[in-house]
């Protein structure tokens, strides 16, 4: 018996298994809505804005591994979507994302809320498609789901014209589907392996670079088996960070740009670079020629394209981090690295990672109580200095886990991350670590949190300015702190240097915020209040509890590598 | 870094819309040297094979050869750079408003060149050149030096690999 395409699209969802949709309603879609309205099985999640909406799916979909998905409709609410398509690309999380489409035949008049979505995100998903015949849908829905997922995972767009949606097809939705041109790589090449393995054997001073690919393959439990057993040193990019537990002794720190120091130093002295799962961005690398300027570099990842694209690397190997490990795990056996270890804490104790403890709250407390009062957590951050503190001091184990915008760098993408791995992981306390800019780009998703019920604990580290850049003109610009203060307005000075008396209080009050959501709200300005707002916090499992921490403005990301220099040269203080 | 070289790719892909907008936005999009890109369907319908060339070092082609198999759409990439092929371009070239004497040098040229005069008024003469783009530079080149009036159309190379010879 035929159905109608919105009945095919239900029943594609079901068979996907998909328990959670994010969803906003629109003209070109509503069709679909009402389709989704009469089954019980999917949990339609409403945000309050698109971007907000594929966050949470972000969030979500990087909290359990599984695909997450979007619904929204043509036009703006498609457009909105793309910042989210280009982080969700960047750091390889599937996600399926659905926009409606105006009626076939009113494709190219530009026609009410018409965009050319497909064509506008072609650089920045895995794959994307308009539905232009109605017994392809089936096909199409199921292609997505598996192209999202497999391989090196991305966002894949289904652009739906509304006339599909309601015309009658196939009831049939395919079990499987084979793409003669989509092959992922499911093993890996032995010879090859065997060759880093053997560079590894018989370096001196070897280090593991463990980048997001480890997470993303779940292969952190056997990275640690690896080095254990081999007894090398590891060090992460922030996309890897927590791929081994962050108090584990051979674990380093992060390195790249605001990496540890004691990481940073091991990367240009190692003889032997053992990459796993990263594409060497130039946020790792810094200056390309003087990167690891000793060492051999093996690199294991799963995308050709990945490999020696930025760094020419020796061995190159194409697999998935967590088949890769698997087989090397066979080989492991125990290397003296003794030496080589004590250098490394000759770094580590020659410039830890620290921040000065006399100036009212430093970011390094604030972290250091999370660390305390929420353990085995999702913790979630959005972008800027508040980020960089997180990944440096927050400690991470087999439990936790940390998720980022790492590639594309989005601002607003915290928030409702953290929202959508809360609703994916209900009984796991999901803490939130933004900054007071970031944290209003999506901050009408307040009341997505509170009509969701999701008590998630919000840590705003709040210095009135957008931190890292005020950094970078504070360190590189002469102190010209062109529009970085949040809270400046046409009386003020030309040339201010930092707040003084004649600043106003809050822009906005982020407790009176909260509170008018139906949220709660405390605001923390000594260190000794800060345990007392996280018990507080922890008892709101109905709504979101923001604790803002007003920290001092001019507080610095240390250390900090000028983007392009070599990973050497270290601004410490 | 690698001498700067002219390669070719061929390119089977799905015949399907916005692929070509999808292989040639890789090369807009990555700031790769996109020199001539032709395409047409093949033998199954379904299945279309384009004929790149690009202006690149080693490790870029590298890169575009990657980055061009790790699309969907794209079912094959075969690099054409160092295989004996058969390579040809088509290409149209109206030569007007001419004198008596410049006519016969047209056809001198075209005899030369080894192009063909298809088509012929009072004062103007069209050929059709199916050479290489090596080759229909060098004919450019000439008829520029020597007349002011020309148009050309260009329709960009299609390769194929040899069965048996090793020219080009």
């Amino acid at each position: 018996m035929d159905i109608t395409g919105r009945k095919l699209f239900v029943k594609a969802l079901e068979e996907e298994g998909v328990d959670t949709i994010f969803g906003y309603p629109g003209g070109t879609v509503t069709d679909l809505f009402d389709e989704l309205y009469k089954t019980d099985s999917i949990n339609l999640i409403l945000p309050r804005h698109e971007q907000g909406l594929i966050h949470e799916a972000e969030g979500y979909a990087k909290s359990t591994g599984r695909v997450g998905v979007c619904l929204v409709t043509s036009g703006p609410g498609a457009t909105n979507i793309i910042t989210g398509l280009a982080d969700a690309h960047y750091d390889s999380i599937p996600l399926v994302c659905f926009t409606g489409q105006v009626p076939l035949g009113l494709i190219g008049n530009d026609a009410f809320q018409e965009v050319d979505i497909v064509g506008m995100t072609r650089s920045i998903t895995k794959y994307g498609v308009t539905v232009r015949r109605r017994e392809d849908l089936g096909k199409i829905i199921k292609m997505a789901f598996y192209i999202a997922q497999t391989g090196k995972p991305g966002p894949v767009l289904i652009d739906i014209p509304k006339d599909i949606q309601t015309a009658s097809g196939s009831a049939e939705y395919p079990s499987h589907v084979d793409i003669r041109g989509y092959k992922p790589i499911h093993g890996v090449h032995i010879g090859q392996l065997k060759k880093a393995y053997k560079m590894l054997k018989s370096a001196k001073k070897p280090l593991i670079l463990a980048g997001g690919g480890v997470n993303i393959s779940h292969a952190g439990e056997k990275l640690k088996k690896f080095m254990e057993k081999e007894n090398v040193p590891v060090v992460t990019t922030i996309m890897g960070k927590g791929a081994v537990p962050t108090t584990h002794p051979l674990y380093i720190g992060n390195c790249g740009m605001h990496g540890k120091y004691a990481a940073n130093m091991a990367v240009m002295e190692c003889d032997l670079l053992f990459s796993i799962g990263t594409r060497f961005n130039d946020r790792i690398t810094g200056d390309l020629n003087e990167f690891a300027p000793h060492a051999q570099i093996v690199h294991i990842d799963v995308d050709t394209a990945s490999i020696s694209r930025n760094v020419v690397v020796d061995v190159p190997v194409v697999a998935d981090a967590g088949v890769a490990l698997e087989k090397l795990l066979e080989w492991a056996e125990k290397k003296d690295t003794a030496k080589w270890q004590e250098q490394i804490h000759r770094w580590e104790k020659e410039n830890p990672l620290a921040m000065r403890r006399d100036h009212g709250i430093s970011p390094q407390m604030i972290m250091e109580h999370i660390n305390a009062q929420f353990p085995h957590s999702i913790y979630v951050t959005d972008v800027g200095q508040h980020q960089m503190w997180a990944t440096q001091y927050l400690e991470l184990d087999e439990q936790s886990q940390l998720i980022t915008s790492g590639g594309l760098g989005t601002m607003g993408f915290g928030f409702p991350a953290a929202i959508g791995a809360k609703i994916a992981n209900p009984k796991k306390p999901v803490v939130c670590i933004t900054g007071d800019g970031g944290f209003q780009m999506n901050i009408q998703e307040m009341a997505t949190a509170v009509t969701q019920g999701t008590g998630i604990t919000i840590c705003l580290l709040n210095n009135n300015y957008l931190g890292m850049v005020r950094q970078m003109q504070e360190l590189f610009y002469g102190k010209r702190y062109s529009a970085t203060c949040l809270r400046r307005r046409p009386s003020c000075p030309g040339g201010c240097k930092g707040p003084n008396d004649q600043c106003p209080e809050y822009v906005p009050d982020f407790v009176k915020l909260a509170e008018s959501y139906g949220a709660y709200g405390i605001r923390v300005e000594k260190e000794e209040d800060i345990d007392a707002a996280f018990a507080e916090a922890k008892k709101h499992t109905d709504a979101p509890t923001i604790i803002e921490f007003m920290i001092a403005t001019d507080e610095l990301v240390l250390p900090m590598v000028k983007s392009g220099n070599p990973m050497s040269e270290m601004i410490l203080k | 870094m690698s001498e700067m070289k002219k390669r070719w790719i061929a390119l089977y892909v799905e015949n399907d819309v916005g692929v070509l907008a999808k292989v040639s936005g890789l090369f807009s999009g990555k700031s790769y040297n996109l020199q001539s890109l032709t395409v047409g369907t093949t033998e199954d319908e379904t299945v279309s094979r384009m004929t790149i060339s690009v202006e690149s070092d080693d490790i870029t082609f590298e890169q575009i050869k990657k980055q061009l198999n790790r699309m969907v759409e794209v079912i094959k990439v075969i690099d054409l750079t160092n295989v004996p092929l058969r390579l040809k371009e088509l290409m149209f070239v109206k030569i007007m408003e001419l004198n008596e004497t410049q006519m016969t040098e047209v056809f001198q040229i075209a005899q030369a060149m080894r192009v063909d005069v298809v088509d012929i008024g009072i004062g103007s003469v069209m050929l059709e050149c199916r050479r290489t783009e090596q080759k229909h530079d060098d004919l450019i080149a000439i008829l520029k030096k020597k007349f002011k009036h020309i148009s050309v159309v260009r329709g960009g190379s299609v390769a194929i690999e040899s069965i048996s010879t090793e020219c080009r």
